[in-house]
């Protein structure tokens, strides 16, 4: 398998003997291990090493073709450029994508991500073994982990281009996840689950992720339907990211201009949210272990104010779209024959001081949404509207009670109108941090 | 006296293959048979090998203008390796024979196991005659009969020009197609050696209307297997007429009022329902994990009389049709659920080892970077015998579902799907267009509640994400009755 440099050194060798002029090549290669266990036994363990490549090529009519492989080696990728030189005529005659004007500036903050060492697969399984342990130890009614998975994964990506910009990154991390499911004479089963990341098992929380799952999955024990109406509700950090990530057309330029947004670009300046709220995409939020320096077009990332005090205050863009919308990039992008614009890593904060704070401990018949679910099929994005189950619970004055089965509906813009109160304690997620979000008037229909 | 041709291990950084990753055909039997003896000595209690060679293509219309092609070329294989019921799976892009050879090392020592010593034999496995799926109903010829790049753009932009004459209030149009050729050969170590050649494709609209404050965005999708003229022959201008309407009722529908309501589920990708519902409890992934709860209901009722469901393999060119699994099985026909009763469950080899269904040729992966396991392929309820009107005399106030959004179940069988397009039934007849519509319910309690089947069965394509990634499948069913189901709306 050929390494970063290699595939760099072949694409440009295939591009010359072609006689292509102009291109630009964005790749990685992922080595990764992972394990799930059953019942004290390893079930089933995998392993992968590859490799991608998507390259861009502009003909003599300056239009662009794009092709992506797995092929990496001289054969594969000189296949990638001529299939690609032949999309090219098919390409877009207007706003054609060009090099990002920032492909080549140097990278003003070092990549924070960090390389460790993979741990051996016995010691995976070894740690996730003891993990589904002391799951199943910690209530009699827990009596599956159906879902379990220890990973770590070695990253190494580049981007390049015909007018010399050559950047290159590694990094790796370790994953555990756990998800427990119950058992009782009389009651429905119940389930509840945890995450953790970091950048190496050996610095992975696991005994954390235990706990979180054995907590949340015996709260669910004792449950009962809610009555349908409205509440005041509180998203978890994991819940209100889910939904936020289910609405970002509401950032992205792409969308804007493709006009599948609930944004205009008049929209900057407008206050959309409560005053209370306040929102970056930060790739390089120190706590986001999958930090990337550039993008997709090889623009160095960076943190980005989308929401200030409810003000929306700018938009994600790729190179492309930040010419057209006179802005700049903001190392959003990823390549393709549509180069298209996605968020890095959330990060949730307060904005304005709030006139009184609120608490689970004191608040009265409040639902605490845990988990938001088929946001794929409950999210109407550009219409603004969601309608959605969770877990979560029914909590008056520090008691929670789990709810049976309910949904929560509403629309998003009146959601972030809604915002009551943004607690001060941020909770690290996969896709961000952020912490819980007080809003009020929501429907739920529960009983 | 018998002469030994057993290769020795030390023998094979010199043997020499002429098997290619451009080709899969029966050269590949030699080095595949050497590499799957090669495990099976180190002590694998079974090996597989999974070579894959992809030509995807996806193309989009904005508007009027065609803004992107994306062609995508990809090779790879994947070895499992089972020790007991436990197993390892392992992938690379590297084709090679040493680049299997060192995949299959790998997996080989995940597992606690080591090649053979250098003097040690290797049994090579007796691999069956190539069984070529690739050579029938004129696979071989399916790529180059597709619409090239040209066409692509020329029909999707004559979409996008009938979705402007037909809807109103139009603020964007897209029409999207892709046309995914997959090239599988399978060998392992019980005998298995076969070839197929997949194509898949699906064209669709998606359409999004405003008008003031009101919005509304409806997509639609056909899809197919086996029929490279499927894009030359998409009747757009049927297609454009009809998402237009819908759009044009849901751009001023009401929010539905949230509750416990009688609903009737219009065919076609209604079915959705019981693919959520239902179908994926009955996979052996499911049972493995104790998730299902069906798992020790075979031969039970656990649905009404009123429900009969299939998953079969090959329904002509539906969009879940594949001749044989990603295991190297032919697809059966496999009867679910027969008036009510629990016939069959969906097996793949892993699955079936692991919990003693039989295996029904339902193994299937999204690509060679994952194992196959037990998934739907064209899944559906039967016919019954009510008619339309029947359904919808027997609902005083009640939802129309005409047109369902995705879904999914979780672990304890509850199950939820988004309405895209629903109406209000008062009096056995459709009153008013409604939104925000989400259905929710146990599994267990809703199969029970399917009182009444029309006879009108429609297929739709879908696409189905589960633990061996993402795959085509089909969904169906005929207008179907369910006596009572929370809606989640305002």
């Amino acid at each position: 398998m050929p390494n970063i440099n290699e595939i760099a050194t072949y694409a440009k060798e295939s591009a010359d003997k072609l006689g292509i002029k102009k291109f630009d090549i964005f790749g990685s290669t992922v080595d990764e291990t992972s394990v799930q266990v059953d019942k004290g036994e390893p079930k089933q363990v995998k392993a992968s090493n590859r490799s991608g490549v998507t390259v861009r090529v502009w003909n003599e009519e300056n239009t662009v073709g794009v092709t992506s492989t797995t092929d990496v080696d001289p054969k594969g990728l000189e296949l990638a450029l001529k299939t690609a030189y032949e999309a090219s005529f098919f390409g877009v005659k207007e706003n054609v994508p060009d090099f990002s004007p920032e492909a080549t500036i140097a990278i003003a903050h070092p990549p924070h991500g960090q390389h460790k060492p993979q741990s051996p697969v016995p010691q995976l399984l070894e740690s996730l073994i003891g993990a589904e342990k002391q799951l199943l130890e910690a209530h009699p009614a827990i009596k599956d982990v159906p879902y379990n998975g220890l990973s770590q994964r070695d990253i190494s990506r580049f981007y390049l281009n015909s007018d010399d910009a050559l950047r290159t990154e590694s990094h790796s991390y370790a994953s555990v996840y756990l998800y427990s499911k119950t058992s009782e004479e009389g009651k429905k089963p119940r389930s509840a689950g945890a995450y953790r990341v970091s950048y190496g098992l050996t610095d992975l929380d696991i005994n954390g992720c235990i706990q979180e799952t054995a907590e949340k999955t015996i709260s669910h024990l004792n449950y009962e339907k809610v009555k349908s109406g409205k509440y005041t509700v509180v998203f978890s950090a994991e819940a209100f990211l889910s939904l936020l990530g289910a609405f970002s057309n509401l950032f992205n330029a792409q969308s804007i201009l493709d006009k599948q947004s609930l944004s205009t670009p008049e929209d900057i300046g407008k206050q959309i949210a409560s005053p209370l709220l306040s929102l970056c995409d930060d790739a390089l939020h120190p706590s986001n272990v999958g930090a990337e320096t550039f993008d997709g077009e090889g623009t160095p990332t960076r943190r980005v104010s989308l929401i200030e005090n409810g003000v929306l205050t700018g938009f994600l863009h790729s190179a492309g779209t930040a010419k057209r919308m006179n802005a700049q990039p903001t190392g959003n992008a990823s390549i393709g024959a549509k180069v298209s614009v996605s968020p890095n890593f959330y990060h949730v904060y307060a904005g304005e001081s709030a006139e009184k704070e609120l608490s689970l401990e004191t608040a009265e018949n409040v639902i605490f949404i845990d988990d938001l679910q088929a946001l794929h099929a409950g999210v109407k994005a550009l219409q603004g509207s969601f309608s959605l189950p969770f877990d979560g619970w029914i909590v008056n004055k520090g008691v929670k009670t789990s709810i049976e089965s309910a949904t929560v509906a509403g629309d998003f813009l009146q959601l972030l109108k809604s915002i009551v109160y943004v607690e001060k304690e941020p909770e690290l997620t996969p896709g961000g941090v952020c912490p819980r979000i007080w809003v009020e008037e929501l429907s739920i229909t529960g009983d | 006296m018998l002469t030994s041709t057993l290769l020795i291990s030390k023998q094979l950084p010199t043997l020499q293959y002429t098997s290619t990753s451009e080709r899969f055909d029966e050269t590949w039997e030699a080095p595949l048979a050497t590499l799957l003896g090669l495990g099976r000595a180190a002590g694998a209690d079974f090996v597989e090998f999974f070579l894959e060679r992809v030509n995807y293509i996806s193309c989009l219309a904005e508007e009027d203008a065609i803004t992107s092609i994306s062609p995508r070329l990809s090779t790879g294989a994947g070895v499992r390796v089972f020790r007991g019921k436990a197993d390892c799976y392992v992938s690379t892009n590297d084709l090679s024979f040493f680049g299997l050879k060192a995949a299959l090392e790998g997996s080989l020592a995940i597992m606690g196991l080591q090649l053979p010593a250098p003097n040690a034999f290797i049994p090579e496995i007796n691999l069956e005659l190539l069984r070529d799926y690739g050579t029938k109903r004129g696979k071989d010829a399916w790529l180059p009969e597709c619409s090239s790049m040209r066409e692509m753009g020329e029909v999707l932009l004559a979409g996008t020009s009938a979705l402007q004459q037909k809807a109103k209030h139009v603020q964007s149009r897209r029409a999207t197609y892709f046309r995914d050729w997959q090239e599988v050969l399978i060998a392992a170590s019980d005998g298995t050696f076969a070839r197929d050649i997949r194509l898949t494709q699906s064209v669709g609209f998606n359409l999004l209307c405003a008008d003031g404050a009101n919005r509304s965005s409806i997509g639609e999708r056909a899809g197919n297997t086996s029929d490279p003229n499927f894009l030359r022959e998409w009747n757009y201008q049927d297609a454009a007429e009809q998402i237009s309407e819908s759009a044009g009722k849901m751009l001023y529908a009401d929010y539905v009022e949230s509750g416990t309501y009688p609903i009737i589920m219009a065919n076609h990708f209604g079915g959705v329902i019981f693919h959520e519902a239902c179908g994926h409890l009955l996979e052996t992934t499911q049972i493995e994990r104790n998730t299902s709860p069906f798992a020790d209901k075979k031969g039970e009722k656990i649905a009404h009389e009123a429900v009969t469901a299939w998953d079969e393999g090959r329904s002509d060119n539906a969009f879940g049709t594949v001749d044989m699994d990603d295991e190297g099985m032919p697809t059966q026909r496999t009867l679910l659920i027969e008036n009510g009763v629990l016939k069959n469950f969906i097996a793949d080899r892993a699955g079936s080892w692991r919990t003693g269904h039989p295996r029904t040729g339902s193994g299937r992966r999204q690509n060679f970077t994952f194992a196959a396991a037990s998934r739907m392929r064209n899944t559906y309820i039967a016919p019954g015998e009510y008619t339309n009107e029947d359904l919808f005399a027997s609902i005083e106030k009640g939802i129309y579902c005409k047109k369902m959004g995705g879904g999914s179940v979780g672990a304890t069988g509850q199950f939820n799907f988004g309405v895209d397009e629903a109406y209000l039934i008062e009096n056995g007849k459709i009153t008013k267009p409604l939104k925000g519509a989400i259905l929710i319910g146990e599994a267990t309690e809703i199969l029970n509640k399917i009182s009444m089947c029309s006879q009108d069965i429609s297929l739709a394509p879908g696409f189905c994400g589960s633990i061996s990634g993402s795959i085509y499948t089909t969904v169906g069913q005929p207008h179907i009755k369910v006596d009572s189901i929370t809606v989640g709306g305002r």
